[in-house]
């Protein structure tokens, strides 16, 4: 028999028990779109991720106190002098900014009302290595740094917060731990990040902080340090010269350092690890949706093999082969599956469609995103399980023998 | 030497019934010529349709030789049995057995379908359908045809490979008598006008009656021939 005609006649016996075949269809769309929403929403929640992080800025660098993977003890704060350090254009060529901050979590007052946001302490360098845009006003300036200056620059969020408004809030005042300070700048909106939002800050000037907002035993003290290096190539040797510098620096042993340098790249592999689990997780959950479902085609496929037992035994008698109706039951199968699994990447697609809807309500702008891989994994899955759970049917059926089938009543 | 269509030598065929086992044929041995008619003949048990089942190559005999035009058939793996029934062989059945969900015209080209070659299949059908009578039911679904019409449809479809042999097992058995004979004579014309051999297992006397020649099966072995 030609190919055509196996697949006529399948989709004949299908259509001639329409409710029969419609209802093993639904669990395989059932399965499928399970797989493909579930596939889309940890697609879409790695997208976010990673989006964000991006948003921190470009080809930078995280330097921060102590090392996570030895135990080292009193390990040196990062100083100021440090920072300064890993300015030298000749001791790290590779690094083209660097922004110590100084960070804390403070009251803010300021248009009758009350907030608690996280207030960094930055220089003007900041504003290039972390990507900041201002839509009013100015980023803070060298002499506000060294004149110690009581000004902030506000985030769009916390703008909402205080005035409810975004606009013309240049000059207003505002109180940061009690302390009275004038806003001279709102910054551009970065979008939701998932460390917090980046929109909902205050920055004031580094020396500004340092002096009379977070006060640290050590007066140089510094949180962190960013470091922009001057390409995504120079990144890996931002991170060595850097490493270099602190080194010496901190007079460390080989091998234990006292600091951490994080990149944005490793940011973004771990978040991407987490929500590679994530992903697998939640898809090996659906997955199991469509197992049952291929267990309904083989329960579905065993019923019409016994029912259809003379019709098999008469095509025998006609000279079908064994592989002729081992054809024509796999056929069947994989084609409820192959049906199945085509409403179901629609529907899978709905699904994801509507969580995105529902996650951009609620304020959380994430995007599932459903890739040609998952749709082809679906595919390839969905009809492989029809041919799978097809196998044990059709084989029964191949090797009726004609006689007894044909005497089956 | 006459032209044997059917050669049968010796054929055994024992059942394992539990712990009995059961001698359905006891060296049975007989000769067929080609375009003879033969009526099979015996009580219930006797044997008549494990031999029809043997001589139609559906079933492997336990031990002897059966030669089916030509071609040692009892040695055959199952495949190349199918490929004997679909080339040699034409059944009809009492039931008819027709596909309930395909037109007529579908039903007679199933056994073309399994025989591989596509040319001209359509026509073939649409010439045996027509040779039996029912040129202008082609497109009938066999729930739309009398028992007699499907059961013309079912003899259309032995003839439409050009088999060597027709099998037909009581193809009167769920007609009136009536019908039955117009059956009988059906497949006496098809005989006359395409000399296919034709057998016929029945038990009516009328019709093995009009048979050339009679076999006889009694206990698994032939009892007496007669012409």
């Amino acid at each position: 028999m030609t190919f055509s005609q196996v697949f006529y006649e399948a989709l004949e016996s299908l259509n001639s028990n329409k409710l029969r075949s419609g209802l093993t269809i639904l669990g395989i769309v059932i399965g499928v779109a399970a797989v493909i929403a579930m596939l889309a929403v940890g697609q879409g929640a790695q997208n976010t991720i990673t989006g964000s992080i991006s948003g921190i800025g470009t080809n930078v660098l995280f330097v921060f106190s102590g090392n996570q993977q030895e135990e080292i003890r009193n390990p040196r704060p990062l100083t100021i002098q440090d920072s300064q350090a890993i300015q030298d254009p000749f001791a790290a060529p590779a690094v083209v900014a660097v922004a110590p901050i100084l960070q804390s979590s403070l009251e803010v007052a300021g248009g009758g009302e009350k907030t608690t946001t996280e207030v960094t302490g930055v220089t003007p360098s900041y504003a290039d290595v972390r990507n900041y845009k201002v839509t009013e006003g100015e980023f803070i300036t060298e002499e506000q740094i060294l004149g110690r200056a009581s000004v902030a620059l506000i985030g769009p969020e916390t703008a909402d917060k205080l005035f409810g408004r975004r606009e013309g809030l240049v000059g207003e005042a505002i109180r940061i731990a009690g302390q009275p300070f004038r806003i001279i700048g709102v910054l551009e909106s970065k979008g939701g990040g998932s460390f917090g939002s980046q929109d909902d800050v205050i920055l004031v000037p580094f020396t500004t902080a340092q002096a009379r907002l977070i006060r640290r035993n050590n007066p140089n003290r510094v949180d962190l340090i960013f470091v922009q290096a001057a390409s995504a190539e120079e990144v890996r040797t931002a991170n060595d010269q850097v490493a270099q510098i602190l080194r010496a620096r901190h007079r460390t042993e080989i091998g234990k350092d006292d600091f951490t340098i994080f990149s944005q790249q490793d940011f973004i592999q771990t978040a991407s690890t987490i929500t590679g689990v994530l992903t697998v997780f939640l898809g090996g959950i659906a997955a199991i949706s469509l197992l049952v479902g291929g267990i309904g085609i083989m329960n579905i496929m065993l019923v019409s093999v016994a029912e259809r037992t003379r019709e098999i035994g008469l095509r025998k008698a006609l000279g079908a082969r064994r592989r002729d109706i081992l054809i024509q039951f796999l056929t069947e199968s994989s084609l409820l599956s192959l049906i199945g699994g085509l409403i179901g990447i629609l529907f899978g697609w709905l699904i994801a469609l509507a969580v995105g809807q529902v996650a951009t309500a609620t304020g959380n702008s994430f995007t599932p995103s459903v890739g040609l891989s998952a749709i082809l994994l679906a595919t390839i899955f969905s009809t492989a399980v029809g041919l799978f759970f097809g196998i044990y049917p059709a084989n029964r059926a191949a090797a009726l023998e004609p006689v007894e089938a044909l005497r089956y009543e | 030497m006459a032209d044997h269509v059917i050669v049968a030598d010796s054929l055994r065929k024992i059942y394992q019934m539990g712990d009995v086992e059961v001698q359905a044929l006891r060296g049975l041995s007989c000769t067929i010529d080609r375009g003879e008619v033969v009526a099979i003949v015996g009580p219930s048990g006797s044997g008549k349709s494990t031999l029809m089942n043997i001589l139609g190559c559906l079933d492997h005999p336990t031990s002897g030789n059966y030669i089916l035009d030509g071609e040692l058939v009892s040695e055959l793996r199952d495949d190349q049995l199918a490929n004997i029934r679909n080339r040699k062989v034409g059944f009809v059945f009492q039931s008819f057995n027709l596909l309930s969900r395909s037109s007529a015209l579908t039903n007679v080209e199933l056994p073309l379908r399994y025989s591989g070659n596509r040319e001209g299949r359509k026509d073939r059908a649409r010439e045996a359908l027509t040779s039996v009578g029912l040129g202008d039911r082609m497109t009938h679904r066999p729930t739309e045809l009398s028992g007699g019409q499907q059961q013309r449809v079912a003899i259309a479809r032995a003839i439409v490979n050009n088999p060597a042999i027709i099998m037909a097992d009581e193809p009167t058995g769920n007609l009136d008598s009536r019908v039955g004979q117009e059956i009988i004579d059906l497949l006496l014309k098809l005989n006359q006008e395409r000399g296919t051999t034709l057998i016929i297992v029945t038990h009516d006397p009328k019709v093995a009656a009009q048979a050339q020649r009679t076999i006889h099966i009694k206990d698994g072995i032939v009892d007496l021939e007669g012409e």
